[in-house]
């Protein structure tokens, strides 16, 4: 709809006529062609009949930055342009960009600091639930049972259906890969040691401490971030409840308390699915599959097992309150803490995982 | 009290109905907004104001109901089709809806970029930057993210956004909400420039007695599933409903129609 005509070797520039509209549809064509012609140029706007403000602000930036001349405005026309004129302020659009060598500096430094204050953060997160326990203990009056029984309900019972389907297939690898590779021997008895103690001194508790921070710890952060920025955590320190009685402490007590049941109940899962793959592919009898647990596992890899579980899911429980209470501002970051604290709470239960293998194996538990 | 003579419809509902559940949002709902106009809408809460303006734009598929916009059916209609007419409004939500990981200056950009990917980047940068001047925010707000900005400014950047294609429709979603009685009058006075200089048809909710007696053309008063009547405020009050009278002629409806008339005559 629009044509333009170039009077080519004039010694007065060119002339840019426009016809039918000007408007945002074709803003990209418009600029292009106002860019192609030489000038001192004039446009014509006599044949146009509709302008929006991004037309008219095509032609506004071409007459301040080209001294181009407009002919043939109609009144409206002349109006847009002196409107779309008023709006035009120095605004910034990107936000200012420094060198990349300081970027990185910073960027460093920025990360350092965090890391610091994140730390020094949780150290004083730590303190303030201690306190909070002491608070309960001096008037256990104010110990929430309610909200406690609920977050057991939340953290333990309803983990039992995929924590126990996920021990019961982790039993069934590893007495399969375990049968495998002993066949080589003709040891396929050891599957049964191998089942066992992996089971009962180290995956029954850490594969439990990973589902358990995927499913609650992530919860946790979740619904504590939430309640920060919906002002609910706000609301309840002005009306005198300490948030960290009410909201840290329940989650905390159900996450200690559920761990190690739910991590029993996985070396549980984790030995019938291993001695279902035995009775059925090694053709052992479940009872002697039992007797032969009996003999091969000793107590300590099950106390060991047990001890582990209730300081992983105080990790997860302090990591994703912690994080959860961290949230400020929007509903993005709620995503992001939640993120960090699974992802911390898994990190540091493998860390304390590794600390307490070296640990038990050092005092003579082997 | 009935659609102007004149009327050029630019959104035309008809037999409009909404439930969810049990529980009936809209029955047999009838509105006509008129080209040109700033159409107010009020009601009280749970009347469905805001489940109306999603039925228009499209978010809400209605039970039953006839929704013209700009001459095309809302209803039914595949995603495809209905680009062509979200290119021609523009939507302020109520609590700004800007991309949260955008600058202020990226989220007026969006629409534009969507819809007009050859435009080149330092004309798109002049183009979001006057529309940020438009929606009446400092300059040093272009490079913002949405969690450093306050309220106003929130609305003052959605409503950027919403500008961002030279809308012929604005739909506002209590634009005055939350912002003090000086931000809020500037936020009415903006908009109604801005109706004039582009030619704006606004449809707009809102809960704001001055907002009603300052700018709006008609008022729409939603109660009993239904549009109770449309009309400039005495022709509703002549309909003698009683939340209209108690809406209108209570203490905070009388002080909001003495300063427009303080305002009108001084």
């Amino acid at each position: 709809m629009t044509d333009h005509e170039r009077s080519q070797g004039h010694p007065h520039g060119a002339t840019y006529r426009v016809a039918g509209s000007l408007t945002i549809t074709r803003a990209a064509t418009t600029q292009r062609e106002i860019d192609a012609l030489p000038d001192p140029l004039t446009i014509d706007l006599s044949e146009i009949e509709r302008m929006d403000t991004v037309g008219a602000w095509i032609v506004y930036r071409t007459v301040r930055d080209r001294h181009a001349q407009v002919i043939g405005a109609s009144r409206d026309e002349v109006s847009l342009l002196k409107q779309v004129g008023e709006f035009d302020k120095p605004v910034q659009v990107r936000p200012e960009e420094r060198p990349s060598f300081f970027r990185v500096l910073t960027e460093i430094g920025e990360y350092i600091s965090e890391a610091g204050t994140t730390l020094l953060g949780l150290l004083g997160f730590l303190g303030a639930t201690l306190i909070g326990f002491a608070n309960i203990i001096k008037r256990p009056r104010r110990f929430r049972v309610t909200a406690v029984v609920q977050r057991f309900d939340v953290v333990g019972v309803r983990a039992l259906g995929i924590i126990g389907l996920m021990s019961f297939l982790i039993g069934i690898v590893i007495a399969q890969q375990g049968a495998v590779q002993l066949e080589q021997f003709g040891a396929e008895v050891y599957t049964i040691n191998l089942i066992g103690r992996i089971t009962i001194r180290e995956l029954g508790t850490l594969m439990t401490a990973i589902m358990v921070a995927g499913r609650s710890g992530s919860a946790f952060a979740a619904q504590l971030g939430t309640m920060k920025i919906t002002e609910e955590i706000d609301a309840m320190r002005t009306i005198g409840v300490s948030p960290v009685e009410a909201l840290v402490i329940p989650r905390m007590i159900a996450a200690v308390i559920m761990m190690p049941l739910l991590a029993f109940w996985a070396m549980l899962l984790a030995l019938i699915g291993g001695g279902i793959f035995v009775w059925l592919d090694l053709q052992i009898p479940p009872l002697t599959y039992i007797q032969r647990l009996q003999e091969v596992i000793p107590i300590t890899d099950l106390w060991i097992g047990l001890i582990k579980a209730p300081v992983f899911g105080f990790i997860i429980a302090l990591a994703g309150c912690f994080q959860g209470m961290l949230v400020e501002g929007n509903s993005e970051e709620v995503g992001q803490r939640t993120t960090t604290a699974v992802v911390q709470s898994i990190f540091l239960v493998i860390v304390l995982d590794a600390v307490f293998a070296v640990f038990f194996s050092s005092i003579g538990w082997k | 009290m009935t659609t102007p003579k004149d009327c050029k419809p630019v959104i035309t509902v008809r037999g409009l109905s909404n439930s969810f559940g049990e529980q009936i949002i809209h029955d047999d709902l009838d509105l006509t907004v008129c080209r040109g106009e700033i159409l107010g809408v009020v009601g009280g809460s749970g009347t469905g104001k805001s489940v109306l303006l999603r039925s228009i734009i499209g978010l809400q598929t209605p039970d039953a109901g006839e929704i013209e916009v700009l001459g095309e059916n809302m209803v039914g209609r595949t995603e495809d089709e209905a680009k062509n007419i979200r290119r021609r409004w523009g939507i302020l939500f109520q609590n700004g809806a800007l991309f949260s990981t955008l600058t202020v200056a990226e989220n007026v950009e969006v629409p534009i970029r969507e819809y007009f990917p050859y435009i080149q980047p330092p004309l798109l940068d002049e183009i979001a930057s006057y529309k940020i001047s438009m929606g009446g925010l400092p300059p040093d707000a272009g490079p913002k993210y949405p969690s450093e900005l306050s309220g106003g400014m929130v609305k003052r950047a959605g409503l950027a956004r919403a500008l961002a294609l030279d809308p012929e429709l604005l739909f506002l979603d209590e634009p005055t909400a939350g912002l003090d009685p000086i931000a809020a009058a500037a936020f009415d006075q903006l908009i109604l420039s801005l109706q004039h200089r582009l030619d704006l048809t606004v449809f707009l909710i809102t809960h704001d007695l001055d907002t009603l007696h300052s700018i709006c053309d008609r008022i729409a008063v939603l109660a009993d599933h239904k549009v109770l009547g449309v009309g400039t405020i005495p022709e509703l009050l002549a309909l003698d409903h009683p939340w209209i009278q108690e809406y209108f002629n209570g203490p905070r409806g009388r002080a909001a129609a003495a300063s427009y008339e303080h305002e009108v005559t001084a």
